[in-house]
This record gives structure tokens, sequence and C-alpha cells, in this order.
């Protein structure tokens, strides 16, 4: 850790008295609230030097957890090589929505539209805030923690296609596996989807 | 004396024409499955005659929900995914990842692993830049580039075989190691490859570097400011060309390499022949790094002997609970077992820097992993670089980025 970048979240603190720690492994990490959050960043973009916006995601806590939603920015700074990382809480867990920040940064914009995409985070002023990954009309957002990991079945993007074939998109089988590992207090019997899956066994074949 | 020929402007002219009289624009959809676009990358273009007055790059096509896969699985079973990011360079990324938990186990790893990493890191950069110039040379209309960059590849693959026993997908990197020493004499080869493909490099850029034809489609085509390479979050050779000196392996070192010497080649203008100039020297220098790594090729474990100490089960149950007991068995059903906080590691891979942001609440599942791609950043200037360029040029623009859809898409 430079010592730049301790001496900037220092000084972020002093112009922002809001700003609290943020407990982290490596780089410098602040909680700002979603007020102050464009002002923050700018600040830490014009004054501080941390001239790049490397990475911009969400984190979803699960169904339940209040606030669900913590959006964490990672700027980089090429003047003192060094990263800082700035979180805001979502202050809506079932409209989640924090200021766009396209405008300091056009990197975010393609970021911005992922973490739209993929959880579901609504960015106010966004210029173009489509999906990006998953097709435009797709119902879900993917990485949130309720979605399965086998996915939910959907239509074709392509109502005409869909029409011709009559194929949907379809989940994937053995519950997306499979994989040994589940996170969280669950049994073995449900965390291995092989053992879920009893349409087969060694009297009856595999279907194809 | 004869008069002078001057040449009319037709392109300028066409603004003075009355607008009853101008043509419409053109909507023209370039991929996802078109032999420029590396990948099922689509454009969409709204074309002024030949010009483009919007682009539009659709990407997703190659979306397999990685970061949804890890939050599904212990942190070793993640390892063959981060393959199948960047497709040309899966050494590098393989490490990337591994450096990445590793800085959340707080785990220190030892000085052969470091050089090992290195050596195959900067392999698979040297691999990913000669796909990367053979493709771009076919994409402006050069095709013996590809034959003789493909040549050194394949004896490069070789060595990836035998050192990994996979050619393509070779998942090498562990949380804590490799996945096995280096064969004997491997270190040796590599530095064998090394001698005799100085010179074949400078073959292979002595076809481009002063080549007419390539220097026309390339240079003052795509150019992209310093600023802009930063607003937009570009990095490596794309940001380099561009004039941004930044290098995750000088600015801010991982794996050792405060301790090779090595230099960080930066273009002046940001055309595509100052990205195509950054990648011939960036390979130059790799080989310098390999042949410093190979030299002072350190002894020693190829693993982190505290890795189990790291991941160990709680003491006090090991005398009342099986689990506890079959610790071998433990690791890897329930995986290493993770203290909770957060992470961010980048590393410099050939497309860029690679990113992991890792939270975790304990346990051996990541709670979130997110994955930065460098050319999902990289690709999002497209919109801004093709306007007002030809279509022809836009694939020269898209050669010189060197982007890889695998890792763009997750």
């Amino acid at each position: 850790m430079s010592t730049t970048a301790v001496d900037a979240k220092s000084a972020l603190k002093a112009q922002f008295p809001a700003v609290t720690d943020r407990a982290s492994l490596d780089w410098p990490a602040v909680n700002v609230p979603v007020a102050e959050v464009v002002a923050a960043l700018k600040y830490l973009r014009d004054t501080l030097g941390f001239d790049t916006l490397t990475d911009l995601t969400a984190v979803d806590w699960a169904e339940g957890a209040s606030p669900r939603f913590t959006v964490v920015y990672h700027l980089y700074s090429t003047v003192h090589p060094g990263y800082f990382r700035v979180a805001t809480d979502c202050p809506d867990d079932a409209e989640p929505a924090v200021p766009t920040v396209v405008e300091l940064w056009p990197a975010a914009n393609w970021h911005e539209r992922e973490c739209y995409d993929l959880l579901g985070v609504k960015f106010t002023g966004h210029p173009d805030l489509r999906r990006i990954l998953m097709w435009e009309g797709y119902p879900y957002h993917p990485l949130r923690k309720e979605f399965p990991l086998a996915g939910i079945e959907v239509p074709l993007p392509d109502a005409e296609i869909a029409a011709e074939t009559g194929t949907k998109v379809l989940p994937a089988p053995m519950a997306g596996g499979p994989f040994v590992a589940s996170p969280g207090e669950i049994n073995l019997t449900e965390a291995e989807p092989r053992a879920k899956d009893e349409s087969w066994n060694e009297r009856k074949a595999k279907p194809e | 004396m004869p008069p002078e020929l001057t040449i009319p402007d037709t392109a300028a002219k066409t603004a003075e024409i009355p607008a009853e009289f101008q043509t419409e624009k053109m909507s023209l959809s370039m991929g996802p499955s078109h032999p420029s676009t590396h990948g099922v990358l689509r454009l969409q273009m709204e074309l002024d005659g030949e010009i483009l007055t919007k682009a539009d790059p659709i990407v997703g096509y190659l979306h397999r929900g990685d970061e949804k896969i890890a939050e599904n699985m212990t942190y070793n079973q993640f390892v063959p995914y981060t393959d199948r990011l960047d497709y040309l360079a899966p050494l590098a990324n393989n490490m990337a990842y591994s450096i990445a938990v590793e800085k959340l186990a707080k785990l220190e790893v030892p000085a052969r692993v470091k050089a090992i990493r290195v050596i195959t890191a900067e392999l698979a950069r040297v691999s990913s830049h000669l796909m990367g110039l053979g493709a771009f040379g076919i994409d402006v209309g050069a095709w013996t580039v590809f034959l003789y960059s493909f040549t050194e590849r394949e004896k490069l693959y070789k060595l990836f075989e035998e050192l990994t026993g996979a050619r393509f997908t070779t998942s090498y990197a562990r949380i804590g190691g490799v996945a096995r020493d280096v064969p004997e004499g491997w270190t040796q080869r590599v530095d064998e490859f090394c001698d005799q493909f100085l010179p074949i490099l400078e073959n292979i850029l002595n076809l481009l570097t002063r080549n007419k034809i390539f220097t026309d489609r390339t240079v003052d085509v795509g150019i992209i400011s310093k600023e802009d390479a930063i607003a937009y979050g570009l990095t490596g050779p794309n940001a380099r060309g561009s004039g941004v000196k930044t290098d995750l392996r000088k600015d801010t070192p991982y794996s050792g390499y405060e301790q090779y010497e090595f230099d960080v080649p930066v273009g002046t203008k940001g055309d595509c022949y100052d990205r195509y100039l950054v990648r011939g020297e960036e390979m130059r220098q790799s080989v310098r790094i390999i042949k410093q790594a190979v030299k002072h090729f350190p002894p020693g474990p190829w693993y982190a002997p505290e890795a189990k100490r790291i991941y160990a089960p709680q003491k006090a149950k090991v005398l009342s609970s099986m689990e506890e007991l079959i610790q071998n068995f433990m690791l890897v059903t329930e995986g290493p077992q993770m203290p909770a906080g957060e992470v961010y590691f980048e590393a410099e891979n050939p497309k860029g820097a690679l990113g992991f942001y890792i939270v975790s609440k304990g346990g051996g599942v990541p709670w979130r992993l997110k994955i930065r791609s460098p050319s999902f950043c990289n690709l999002s200037i497209l919109p801004k670089v093709c306007v007002g360029s030809l279509v022809s040029d836009v694939v020269a623009i898209l050669g010189s980025f060197d982007f890889v859809m695998g890792e763009c898409d997750r």
C-alpha cells in the first residue's frame, strides 16, 4: 500500500465527513453515501490523481439483506500507481439505483450497462442503459442470488424463430452442475447435484 | 509551364448538395460471424456512403456466466474456467486468478513458483501477440505474416504441452503454487526457443514494419488520444500505443517482476500502426524477461508448503469430528477455507489488465467474483473510434485492438 493512497483516504475523509472506512485486505477502501458518490469520485479523480475507472461492479448480499446491493468502484492512478476502492450501498433494496458516473469516465458506460444487466442495479442519468451481455427483453438479472445456477426457461429472443422452431431457452441439466460444493449449510446429498438426478441408475440406462 | 493540377475534394463537396438530393443512411451489420471480427462480435454500423456515422458493438454472444459459476464452486475448481477467458493466453489468466486468491489467503509463494509463473506468463504473451499480429496481417491483406507467426506459436504450444499436458487449456496454476514442477530440461528448451525466436521475430516484423500496403492501411487510422485512452479505461498495448506509460508489471509489481529488467514501449500517435509497433516490441521485451528468469531459475519447492496450514481445519475438532480428521478430503469437497474480506488484483495480461475482485464471506466458495476483462473495456471505445472512418478502416481498427470475445463476454 503506497503512502499516497493512504493520504488520499484521509484527504477524502476530510473533504467528505460522511465517508467511512471500509474493511479491505489490500487497497484503501471507503464507504460513501449514495448522495455524495459522484462528488467523491470526482474529487478522487481531479484532486487526488485517481484518473482511471478500472472496474465497476455490484455485490448482491442476497434476498432479505439490507442494504442488499452495494456498488463497488475500483479506481487506478497512473500518476502514483495504486488502487482505491469506493463502495456505496443502494438505498432501495427492491429497486436499487445509484447515479451514473458516465460524465466522469466514459469507461463507466459499458460497466454500468453490465451491472444493470446482470444485477438489475439502475444507474440514473445513464445515456443508454440497455442490456449488454444478455439479450434485450430478457426477463431476469442472472447474477442475483435468487437466480438458479441452471437458469430459467424463457422464450427465444426472436419470436419468429421461436414460432418456427418451437424451441425455448432451457435450464441446464443436473441443476447446472455437477459441482461438488455449494455455499452454505447444506448436506452432501443436496450439495451434490448428481445425487439429485434420479432419472437413471445402475439398472436403468442414462437417458440420451 | 504546365498548369497546376488540383484534385477536387468530392467528399467535402457532397455537403453542398441540397438535402433533397442527399442519399439516405444505410445500416449494415458486421458479424457476429465475420472473418474480421475475431470471434462473435457484432458491429451494428450506420453508413453514409462508405463513412461510418454510428457504430454500436453488440457483445454477449459468448456469455457463459463465469461469474455465476464461480459463486457455485470452490476456489480450486474455478481454475479451468480461467483458461476460457482469454483463450489465447490461458497461462497468464491462471496466474492472475491464483495470485488474486493467494492475496485473499495471505499466502506467500516460493521464488521458484514466481519464476515459473513469470516464464509461463511471458511465453503466453508472446504466443498471444503472435496470434494477434498474424490475424491483424490477414485483416489488412498480409497473409504471409500469419504463416510465420503460427510456426513459432506451434513451437510454443509444444513447450506448453510438455509443461502442462495440454496445448490450449492449460489449467496450470494452483492456489499456492503450480500443478507440477517443470520437466527436466524444460527451461533449457525455453532458452533455446528464445534464441532461435529473436531472429525470426525480426523477420516477421520486417514483413510489416516498412510494408507500404500495411502502413497505408494503418498509419493515422483509428487514432486514440492519450486522454481518451485513460477515460475509457484502456489497458495493455492499446493504452500504451496511445502513449499512456502504464504497465502493471512495472507500476505495481507482482510475482517478482521487480527483479527483471525490461522496457515498456509506448506509442506517440495512438493509431493502429503504433499499437502494432508496441506489440512487436513487447515480444522482444518478453523474451528478455524469459531469458533472465531462465538464467536465474531458483531451486526449491514448486508449491507453498504452508498452503495446507492456511486451509487447516479447526484444531479443536480434529479428535471429535470425522471431517476435520480427513482434511485432504475436505479440502477437495469444501474447498480451501478462506478468510472473509475482499481483494482486487490486476495482472498485466497480453490483452491488458485482467482483474479479479473477490468478495469472500469465509469458506471455500467465493461470495462474488467479478472478472474485469481487458477486452471488454478496450472494446467500449469502438463507438468513438470508428465514427468517421471508412468501412475498410474498421477492419484495420478491429485487428489492431487484438481482443478476445471469450474474455469480453465471460
